[in-house]
């Protein structure tokens, strides 16, 4: 049995009365894709702000690459190989879409306190950012600000960024939301093909997407995860049909 | 390929005006002694020494997006920093000067770390409350001055420069104005600066990126403290004069004024802003008096609505008339 990556162990997370994440402990192994689906108000994002961070737990730990990582900062994560999309699009609005990726880059190069070298004409940060917008199909868009870019394209620059710092670790929280048909296909087969090298925390609703790229599932329902299993175990599982798949599968 | 670079931004609108400016500037004493207009010097060396606060303000406000309602400490930390080193028998500048910087920067980095934490309304209410606080510290030092302030004797360069001479000292604070406008333009684009321009674009983007951005952001505001306190020496030796006034919350809000005017974020703003603010202070007072006497004490009842207008249309200040920005 290969060593997980991250692991959760029973963590807790509750907001006023209601238990957001009720004593949770799911693994991602090194180089496979484990989705997240539940309905809406399950406790995904609760969960992912944890991992990264965002959120402190009130109970239970949390382990990447070997270190117990529950109290560390977010930034402290990422430098482990910890990298996020986010749900809703945030990228930097007022900078180009290579200057995103660049200080993506910058991120991972060392601290930041330089003060007086161009960091725009910094081959360091310019040539791997550019390979990485060419990874995931906006070369041409590198000089466009990312406000202009279009909703899809702002998803895959947010890709694009998670990708800089070669992360272990994506977690990529609706990365299809908002995109047609054609930008999901597109990125679906991006993400297939990513498999295998980095392994990936896949929140997604669209189940389409889900079972053609996860080699796990856990179903979160009310902050429990009620299921885990391949996606044939899940589609097959009772209780997630009723609890989930409900009007799907009747 | 700098000469290049230079001439490219000379046939912009905006290059050709700042470079215009900037001439102007250098060779203002002789402009005044040829018209014979001493005033105009004095008033040419407080928009000088009041840019380079403004600037180090933008460096936080402008790059930065921390609207900081204290700037004016800094002022009164610099200044005191001379006066009180002077008046206890220090008048070289060689120590006056580095010890007045480094006071600065070690309050900013005080305030900073305090601040920080805290976001929008209460990140301007804490900024304003330890400015607020040293104002009273110095408004209770009754042995340099309380309330009325003090006069001091201008910081000694060994004779190498005399700060008495206000052309020389015109021109001290011009070269150390462009300095600032140096150190300010490779800090925009240099990876600090971009750290702390993502930040105000999007901080929790940032710390999902990897960025300490608390630890950037209380570096940025050491360094605006640091420029904020040179301007403040500057200040307290061009009037050999120290009060609490230096750094009240109205010089705060002038300066927060003079950043938005002349341009958040943009190299220039800040200079735009300085010279609109004096002469627009300068003029409309006298205006005013021709119309009634005594009027020109409320110049800011003309000067308050302007205000409404440029952050009505135009809210790239006056930096956004010349045009578009190229870089």
């Amino acid at each position: 049995m290969v060593e997980p990556l991250l692991r959760t162990d029973r963590l807790i997370k509750r907001f006023g009365g209601l238990v957001a994440t009720d004593t949770v402990s799911i693994d991602v192994r090194p180089g496979e894709i484990h989705a997240l689906i539940g309905p809406n108000g399950a406790g995904k994002t609760t969960l992912v702000s944890q991992l990264t961070g965002n959120l402190k737990p009130d109970a239970g730990r949390i382990h990447f690459a070997g270190r117990d990582v529950t109290h560390l900062p977010m930034h402290a994560r990422v430098r482990l190989g910890l990298a996020r999309s986010f749900q809703i699009t945030a990228v930097l609005r007022e900078f180009s879409a290579l200057d995103n990726v660049a200080l993506a880059v910058q991120a991972h190069d060392g601290h930041s306190f330089r003060f007086l070298a161009d960091a725009r004409r910094d081959e360091r940060l310019r040539a791997p950012a550019r390979q990485r917008l060419a990874d995931v199909g906006l070369a041409a868009r590198a000089d466009a600000l990312a406000s202009a870019l279009s909703h899809g394209e702002q998803r895959q620059l947010e890709i694009a960024m998670a990708l800089a710092g070669d992360p272990s670790l994506l977690l990529l929280d609706e990365p299809m939301a908002g995109m047609g048909v054609e930008e999901s296909l597109r990125l679906i087969a991006f993400l297939r093909d990513l498999k295998g090298r980095r392994a990936m925390l896949l929140i997604e609703h669209d189940m389409d997407a889900v079972f053609q790229l996860a080699d796990r599932v856990t179903v979160l329902v009310y902050g429990r995860a009620i299921a885990s299993g391949t996606p044939a175990e899940i589609r097959a599982n009772p209780d997630v049909r009723q609890a989930y798949l409900g009007d799907e599968a009747a | 390929m700098m000469a290049a670079h230079m001439t490219t931004a000379l046939r912009t609108p905006r290059g050709l005006a700042t470079a215009v400016l900037l001439i102007l500037l250098a060779v203002l004493p002789l402009l005044t002694q040829a018209f014979d207009q001493r005033y105009l010097l004095s008033i040419g060396t407080r928009i000088v020494i009041w840019s380079i606060a403004a600037i180090s303000l933008n460096m936080i406000l402008g790059y930065g997006g921390l609207v900081s309602f204290g700037h004016a400490v800094f002022f009164g930390v610099g200044g005191y920093a001379v006066g009180i080193l002077g008046a206890n028998g220090i008048s070289a500048g060689w120590i006056q000067w580095p010890v007045a910087i480094l006071a600065a920067a070690l309050w900013a980095a005080v305030i900073g770390a305090l601040s920080l934490r805290t976001r929008g309304l209460y990140f301007i209410m804490i900024t304003l409350a330890f400015a607020q606080l040293v104002y009273y510290v110095g408004a209770g030092l009754e042995a340099y001055g309380g309330d009325d302030g003090l006069n001091i004797s201008r910081s000694r360069f060994s004779g190498l420069i005399d700060l008495r001479d206000k052309a020389s000292f015109y021109w001290l604070c011009f070269v150390l104005l462009c300095g600032t406008l140096w150190f300010c333009s490779r800090f925009a684009n240099a990876r600090f600066g971009l750290v702390i321009r993502g930040a105000k674009s999007n901080d929790l983007r940032m710390m999902a990126l990897g960025f300490p951005v608390f630890r950037y952001r209380l570096v940025a505001f050491t360094i605006a403290g640091a420029f904020g306190g040179l301007s403040g020496i500057l200040l307290a030796n061009e009037g050999a004069y120290i009060s609490p006034a230096m750094m009240s919350w109205v010089k705060s809000g002038d300066l927060i004024v003079i950043v938005v005017m002349g341009g958040m974020g943009t190299l220039f703003g800040p200079l735009y802003g300085a010279i609109a603010f004096f002469v627009l202070e300068e003029t409309l007072k006298p205006l005013l008096d021709l119309g009634h006497r005594g009027w020109g004490e409320y110049w800011q009842i003309v000067f308050g609505p302007m205000l409404v207008l440029i952050a009505l249309y135009a809210r790239g200040g006056i930096d956004s008339l010349l045009g578009r920005r190229h870089g």
